[in-house]
């Protein structure tokens, strides 16, 4: 017998089953500490998902309690829409299994392997089944299933299926038993934890360590992000196993109306012209397709011009929620500025559509001799691990963080200084670089996005920096005029026995501004604001000043309401202060009104921006996309 | 020149303050840039005094600000002290300062500072203030009899050999004419020494009447008082002053500084600083030559001597050789380090050796 034959005795089909058995590290499971924060990752981000497919704000406890020695008990209950009974067994016993294989959504989970590949690692280290509970909505009776997998098979093997009374109205719990070790500290169930609610304020996570020590991670918004939209596959993102697998299964009839039907961006003109650069019939039944013809089709959709696939299918976190967000991680910490959270217009790669938002704190009382922490998600799922490997990590690295006022070795690296990143990059397909989903791969289009939101947040870093050090020169300044000019003027008219002298001119001599600023006070719930304008020129000054306040409600004010904004006309006489006023009611959290003049120089005015050209149709934020730099005079 | 006067100058800068401000000006002042780059030789007076370059301390500056401010109350500090006969120290004039609300200053060195400005812009001198350091004077030693005034008023004649114990007559903060002269002096020269243990050592071998020298101890960088009266001795009593230091760029500058005159005093070189003055040593070259036990210069002294190459005062080829030797060898050494020889040898061989070689004995 020849070794050919000899090798094909032992060669078998490998069950993906048993496949991930011998490489349990692909999905992330090579540790035991991992492997813990993997399996809650998991059946975490699968509540978040059906929670949110069903419109539902999520609430969703883990609990985490220990049962031997290296030997704990994992718990995640949902009160998410439930799984109808007979699905049960595939979607926790299967791997492959799922709704979202082939559609194109922003969903966290992508493949359908995680939640089973956790049962699966339970099973294989402590020898148990996984329990299974599940309501819907409708049903009287809640379904408890005792499984584990069959891992020659890739089939669920239901041990014991009962009805149940569950008190909930609706919902899914899985407890899993696993050999793992617990710890709080970086990378571990907590800090995950604490990062999903970041970026899902509108779900309320409860956490029960082992010890007992309960953690309530507020929903800090009612609001569900936009539903996101499923999207056919485009073209230019398929790959030949894909385009095999969705001709198999298609209910079209000619592979015409196959291509029109089951992609995005295909017309009826551009899929006969495929099918012509394909030397294929139009009216060929696709399903009959051989590997050879997909693989024409696949060279032919290379060849026509398509439209970019539809972007609004991305569901970002948005600015505001970016912001709460950091606030939640500082905890106590108070940072000097929040930059404006940047959400970039949404691009596409390989036919994938995807989205860039990026947020900053700064300063205040963050650690100035560490390198800045870097919080990555996708999808809305936090990264905790591979962080070298990270396209986020390596667009971070390769801007030059010194020229916005971070410190960093040559230019590149992770800068140090008293700052945090936010990256999040939502797609329909996140590139993720391994299975076990830890890490964006480097691909161009997303990490130049990425550095151009890095370059915009860290101009504003630098404009904060700038304005920083202007408003302590001219504090320098104002103690120079109120209280230095005015004593040697005292001083020096007692020893030469004359009248003191009148300072306006000397004061507009050293000052030269206009200085806008605010102080305000809460009373009663109200935020009474006081806007102090000094004119510290030497001549009389003519303008309109703005008051573009964030949050809260106009109660009273002594100016003109114009749209949603404030106006005051200002004429002010040389070297003399006046004070305007305004109310606002629920301003919890206010911070600081952004001031703006019309009609004066405004190199002479601190405190205020000049009126952005379109201001008067709406106020916004207007991102600069160029990467030119803002020089400021001093 | 009275403090009546020193006072009239101050009250003009008090009045072009007032001036500026009453015709909407920033209030200014202008004085010599008081820097190593701002030093010329004055060929008539052989001494390097401050150049051209001037700098404005502006009220536009926090730091300008607060000098005019403080200048004016100087002033008054001043009229008062002048008013009741009293004067100062230094260190009393910032203790005073407290009064002064935000004017006061927050350490001695800002108050030391502004003192040595104000000379600087009406070109008196501190004294004229009624303003006087804290510091030690010299100690003397020799055949030399001054007449002194004591606290009382009276004139007391003291000769510094026979009317002192071991330490010698103690030279008083003001030297002026109105306060020491010298009755008679029978020595063919001084030396300035920098250290006390080489000063003893010279006393207590009789090197005053064996070489006829008058001993002064200057105590490291010496003060104003030390160099105005080693100034006024060469002139008046016409004996050739040589100063012997340790070897390394701090010493070489005390010598500078009493024979060439000082950065920071640079607007009095003319009162303070003895042009003829020679230096004895300790050389590089007589680390070499006598073979003397060394230290390795440190970071701080390499830089020093290479500060003092970029010194105009050091320009010359005798400073020029020693500087570099001492980087070449990158040693230093200490004037008592002639010990090793034994204790007579720097009163029998190297002084001796060294003042022929300068000409000063014969």
């Amino acid at each position: 017998m020849g070794i050919a034959d000899e090798m094909a005795k032992k060669q078998r089909p490998i069950s993906v089953a048993e496949f991930f058995e011998k490489n349990r590290h692909i999905l992330g499971f090579d540790s035991l500490t991992k492997s813990m924060v993997v399996s809650v990752k998991e059946a975490v981000d699968n509540s978040l998902d059906a929670c949110e497919e069903a419109r539902i704000l999520p609430d969703i406890l883990v609990k985490i309690s220990q049962i031997g020695k290296d030997e704990y008990k994992v718990v995640v209950e949902d009160n998410g829409p439930g799984i109808v009974r007979r699905n049960i067994p595939l979607v926790f016993g299967k791997l492959l299994y799922g709704s979202r294989f082939h559609a194109l959504r922003q969903s966290r989970g992508q493949q359908g392997i995680g939640i089973s590949a956790v049962v699966l690692y339970g099973q294989l280290s402590s020898g148990k089944p996984s329990r299974v509970v599940s309501k819907i909505r409708d049903d009287e009776v809640a379904y408890e299933i005792l499984l584990t997998i069959n891992t020659k098979k890739n089939e669920p093997k239901v041990i014991r299926e009962e009805p149940i009374i569950w008190d909930r109205k609706q919902g899914t719990r899985i407890e899993v038993a696993m050999k793992s070790r617990y710890n709080r500290g970086k990378q571990s169930v907590y800090e995950y934890l604490q990062q999903t609610a970041i970026v899902n304020p509108h779900a309320q996570i409860t956490f029960i360590e082992p010890d007992g020590h309960k953690t309530l991670f507020k929903r800090v918004t009612e609001t569900l992000p936009s539903p996101v939209r499923e999207i056919k596959p485009h073209p230019h993102g398929i790959e030949l196993g894909e385009i095999v697998n969705m001709a198999r299964s298609t209910k079209t009839y000619r592979l015409t109306s196959f291509l029109t039907n089951e992609f995005t961006r295909v017309s009826p003109k551009i899929a006969e012209k495929i099918c012509k650069l394909a030397y294929l019939y139009g009216d060929m039944r696709p399903q009959e397709l051989s590997l050879s013809e997909a693989r024409r089709i696949l060279d032919a959709f290379k060849m026509v011009k398509l439209m970019a696939p539809p972007t609004d299918c991305l569901s970002p976190i948005g600015e505001i929620l970016i912001k709460k967000g950091l606030k939640n991680v500082l905890g106590s910490l108070k940072p000097g500025f929040y930059a404006q959270p940047i959400t970039r217009e949404p691009g596409v790669y390989g036919g994938n559509p995807f989205i860039v938002e990026v947020g900053i704190v700064y300063g205040g009382e963050l650690p100035k001799d560490k390198t800045v922490r870097v919080l990555r998600f996708a999808n809305r799922v936090p990264l905790l691990y591979q962080q070298g490997a990270d396209v986020i990590t390596k667009a971070i690295s390769s801007v030059d963080w010194r020229r916005y006022g971070l410190d960093q070795r040559g230019g590149q690296g992770i800068p140090v200084g008293p700052a945090i990143l936010l990256v999040h990059v939502a797609s329909t397909r996140v590139p993720f670089s391994s299975e076990a989903k830890e890490a964006i791969a480097e691909v161009p289009e997303i990490r130049d996005e990425i550095v151009l939101a890095l370059k915009s947040l860290g101009r504003q870093l630098k404009r904060y920096r700038m304005k920083k050090e202007q408003k302590k020169k001219l504090s320098e300044k104002f103690f120079i005029v109120n209280k230095i000019i005015p004593e040697i003027a005292r001083k020096s008219a007692e020893i030469v026995e004359r009248p003191v002298p009148r300072l306006e001119n000397v004061i507009s001599k050293i000052m030269n501004v206009i200085w806008i600023d605010e102080s305000f006070e809460i009373s009663n719930g109200d935020l009474y604001i006081t806007v102090r304008i000094a004119n510290f020129t030497g001549k009389r000054q003519k303008f309109t000043l703005y008051a573009d306040y964030p949050i809260g409600e106009l109660v009273a004010h002594d100016g003109r309401i114009n749209e949603d904004f404030l106006e005051w006309e200002m004429d002010i006489k040389a070297v003399s202060y006046e004070y305007r006023h305004f109310t606002l009611k629920n301003a919890s959290g206010y911070r600081e009104t952004n001031y703006y003049v019309d009609g004066v120089n405004s190199n002479y005015v601190i405190g205020a921006e000049p009126l952005p050209g379109d201001w008067k149709i709406k106020i916004d934020f207007v991102e600069e996309v160029n990467d030119k730099e803002v020089v400021e005079n001093e | 020149m009275s403090s009546e006067d020193a006072l009239k100058k101050l009250y003009d800068i008090a009045e072009k303050i007032y001036d500026q401000l009453n015709s909407g000006d920033i209030p200014s002042m202008r004085l010599a840039a008081r820097h190593k780059g701002n030093i010329v030789f004055d060929t008539r007076s052989g001494v390097w005094k401050y150049g051209d370059s001037k700098i404005t301390r502006s009220a536009k500056k926090m730091d300008g600000g607060y000098m005019i401010l403080r200048t004016l109350y100087i002033m008054e500090f001043i009229k008062e002290m002048i008013r009741t006969k009293k004067s100062s120290t230094l260190r009393e004039m910032y203790y005073i300062s407290e009064g002064w609300g935000m004017a006061k200053f927050h350490t001695q060195e800002e108050s030391n500072k502004l003192a040595e400005d104000l000379e600087v812009i009406t070109e008196f001198m501190r004294e004229d203030f009624k303003l006087r350091p804290e510091e030690d004077g010299a100690s003397m030693i020799g055949n030399i009899t001054v007449e002194e005034v004591n606290r009382k008023g009276k004139p007391m004649r003291i000769n510094c050999r026979d009317d002192v114990g071991d330490s010698g007559y103690l030279v008083p903060y003001n030297v002026e004419r109105d306060k020491l002269k010298f009755a008679s002096a029978d020595a063919d020269l001084i030396i300035g020494i920098e250290t006390g243990g080489m000063f003893d050592r010279l006393v207590e071998n009789g090197f005053d009447e064996k070489a006829r020298a008058v001993l002064v101890h200057v105590k490291g960088q010496p003060a104003r008082s030390t160099r105005r009266l080693l100034k006024r001795m060469n002139e008046e009593l016409k004996l050739p002053v040589v100063i012997f230091t340790d070897g390394d760029p701090w010493s070489f500058r005390i010598f500078a500084s009493i024979a060439y005159g000082a950065i920071k005093t640079a607007h009095i070189s003319e009162y303070l600083a003895t042009p003829t003055a020679e230096f004895v040593g300790v050389t590089a070259s007589d680390i070499l030559n006598y073979d003397l036990p060394t230290d390795k210069l440190n970071e701080r002294d390499i830089a020093a001597l290479q500060s003092e190459l970029k010194d105009p005062r050091f320009d010359t080829p005798f400073w020029n050789e020693e500087i570099h030797l001492m980087l070449d060898i990158k040693k230093k050494a200490e004037q008592q380090a002639l010990a090793k020889y034994g204790l007579d040898y720097v009163t029998d061989k190297y002084l001796p050796e060294k003042l022929t070689e300068l000409g000063v004995l014969r």
